[in-house]
């Protein structure tokens, strides 16, 4: 096992090194003098030329991706344009919120995701398992900058209920929470209902009707346990997509989220913001992935790490 | 040769009466964009400050906005600008992956070796931050989300060309088609791809559905759409600001982009599900 995590890892590396080539080129393809456009239009020539050399942009593009390599090795992703700050400062509590966020999201979505999943297993083809079907196909088609929207209007300008925005209590994490599980939780439920009516086909199942067992018992025990191993893996891909895609979440709700940080650093041309945030969240989900599919071998006995 | 007639396809896909639902919905949105000049009740740009925010009623139907423009005809033009941007980039997309991915399946080789890399790297990003990351090096704008857009979907349609070509390119008929001398470029444009073309179109429509999403989303964000267009997640932007007095302002473009993904996404999966039973979820 120790071995197969180790290959697993071997096998991320093109992968991330791709990952850097890409941030890097963000601030290589800007149209325009990068320096010119880091030292605002009104700079003159001796301030650009400074900016240059500071970012090293006066060097060779291929010296350039290796220092910028090293330093990301290192955990150096330069200095923020419009603080000043080092830019690891600047991203690494945004990162944390993002990821308390992400984490309140993916345990809502889990809980509702299963249990209707598994309501609508139970009501096969009635009215409940077409409920439920269309309750789904609504969470994935409705954009979380609207629902978020609908939910701040609802539960905290009529009902007071919930602040707006910020991110002072526990209080303050529910909407943007609910509002980023609603297309999670969507997927989910379809996920644990197709795996639920593929189960319960199963001989063992007839088993344990025949046994007498109650239907509870075979539904929760017997059935969910084994039709969870591909809910679980989905749940896992759904965090890292929650962790990186919580862009537009983090602006309705005005949370300190690296998303957030990201979308203000593009209007503010802090590209070394941009290209450390765009990094960071794509490692996560890239190694989110390979611990769900690690997870997946532990669970499912059948698949084979060899 | 191919497996599964059209017709046929067809047929079974009319059976779904939700997929017939979310097409005739598609029908209806492309034509009454194409109408809007001739439908729309106001000119979507003309302001009018003694009507500012005013609530639905009979005159405007959605209410105005915050410099008085009518709501209903904004959302009507709205319309074109969404389906127009997420049409391009889904025909990018669908163009470049499927002709890159049917050439790296069927040659196989180090070409392949970097086009998987490519893909796999592309799809290592969240589709969101992937459009962001585009955007943040080309410029905010339509243009901007245009080519996010289609960087986003390129990956994906290259992963499924490419495992078709993997699939066919060891069947009899491939095989056949080369001892009667056609060349590669034949077999693999005048064969093979008619076997991929319907997981294609389903891959499309799913893939509008994504795209007007994203699309929207980076108009949200002011990094596509600028004002006054009249794009959907633009208007929502600007709508946000009066949340607590016109909450109208926000509604009516938010329902409308979920009834046209929730449309593609009702005919995407009925495709599906015609296409191939057994692919259903």
């Amino acid at each position: 096992m120790g071995a197969y995590i180790f290959r697993r890892l071997l096998m991320l590396l093109p992968l991330m090194i791709g990952i850097t080539l890409v941030s890097f080129l963000i601030l290589q393809s800007v149209p325009g003098d990068p320096a010119r456009i880091i030292a605002g239009m009104d700079a003159d020539e001796e301030m650009v030329q400074r900016v240059r050399h500071q970012l090293g942009l006066d060097r060779s593009i291929p010296i350039q991706y290796l220092n910028f390599l090293v330093n990301v090795v290192r955990g150096d992703f330069g200095q923020s344009i419009r603080t000043g700050h080092p830019v690891v400062k600047e991203v690494w509590p945004r990162f944390l919120n993002s990821v308390r966020l992400a984490i309140a999201s993916i345990l809502i979505a889990f809980l509702f995701g299963v249990t209707a999943g598994v309501i609508a297993a139970w009501r096969h083809n009635g009215p409940v398992d077409y409920g439920v079907m269309l309750l789904t196909l609504l969470g994935i088609s409705t954009p979380t900058f609207w629902s978020g929207l609908l939910l701040i209007l609802i539960f905290s300008i009529s009902l007071g209920l919930f602040p707006s925005g910020g991110a002072q209590t526990w209080r303050h994490l529910i909407l943007p929470a609910v509002t980023m599980a609603a297309p999670s939780a969507a997927i989910m439920a379809r996920m644990t209902r197709s795996s639920m009516l593929e189960v319960l086909r199963e001989d063992y199942i007839k088993t344990a009707w025949a046994k007498g067992q109650t239907e509870f018992r075979i539904f929760i025990n017997h059935a969910l346990r084994n039709a969870l191993i591909p809910t679980v893996t989905v749940a896992g891909l759904q965090f890292g997509y929650l962790l990186g895609g919580a862009v537009l979440v983090e602006t309705i709700f005005n949370w300190p989220g690296l998303g957030w940080l990201i979308v203000n650093a593009i209007f503010s041309r802090d590209y070394p913001v941009v290209q450390a945030g765009v990094m960071i969240f794509a490692f996560c989900f890239v190694l989110v992935n390979l611990f769900v599919d690690i997870l997946y071998t532990l669970l499912d006995p059948r698949v084979s790490y060899q | 040769m191919r497996t599964r007639s059209f017709p046929n396809l067809w047929r079974r896909l009319c059976r779904n009466r939700l997929a017939v639902t979310g097409l005739v919905i598609i029908l209806l949105v492309i034509l009454s964009s194409l109408l809007a000049p001739w439908i729309a009740p106001f000119d979507p740009f003309k302001q009018d400050l003694s009507l500012t925010v005013k609530p639905m009623d009979r005159v405007h139907w959605f209410g105005t906005d915050q410099l008085g423009r009518d709501i209903l005809s904004r959302v009507l033009f709205g319309s074109r600008i969404t389906l127009t941007i997420s049409f391009i980039s889904v025909c990018i997309g669908m163009a470049l992956g499927s002709v890159t991915g049917l050439l790296a399946g069927y040659y196989g080789g180090r070409i392949d070796g970097v086009i998987v890399w490519m893909t796999d790297l592309a799809l290592a990003f969240p589709g969101m931050l992937l459009a962001i990351a585009v955007i943040a090096s080309v410029g905010p704008g339509m243009e901007g989300i245009i080519i996010a857009a289609a960087v986003y979907s390129t990956p994906q349609f290259i992963r499924l060309a490419r495992g078709i070509a993997l699939l066919e390119k060891r069947k009899e008929y491939v095989a056949a088609a080369s001892c009667i001398g056609e060349t590669d470029f034949s077999i693999l444009f005048r064969y093979v791809l008619p076997n991929c073309l319907a997981p294609l179109a389903v891959l499309f429509t799913l893939q509008m559905a994504n795209i007007i999403l994203i699309a929207s989303g980076l108009s949200f964000l002011g990094l596509g759409a600028q004002p006054p267009s009249p794009e959907w997640g633009a208007m929502l932007s600007q709508g946000r600001t009066y949340l607590q007095i016109a909450p109208h302002l926000s509604i009516f473009p938010g329902i409308a982009i979920m009834i046209v993904v929730l449309s593609f996404n009702l005919f995407g999966d009925g495709f599906r599900d015609a296409l191939d039973p057994r692919m259903r979820v």
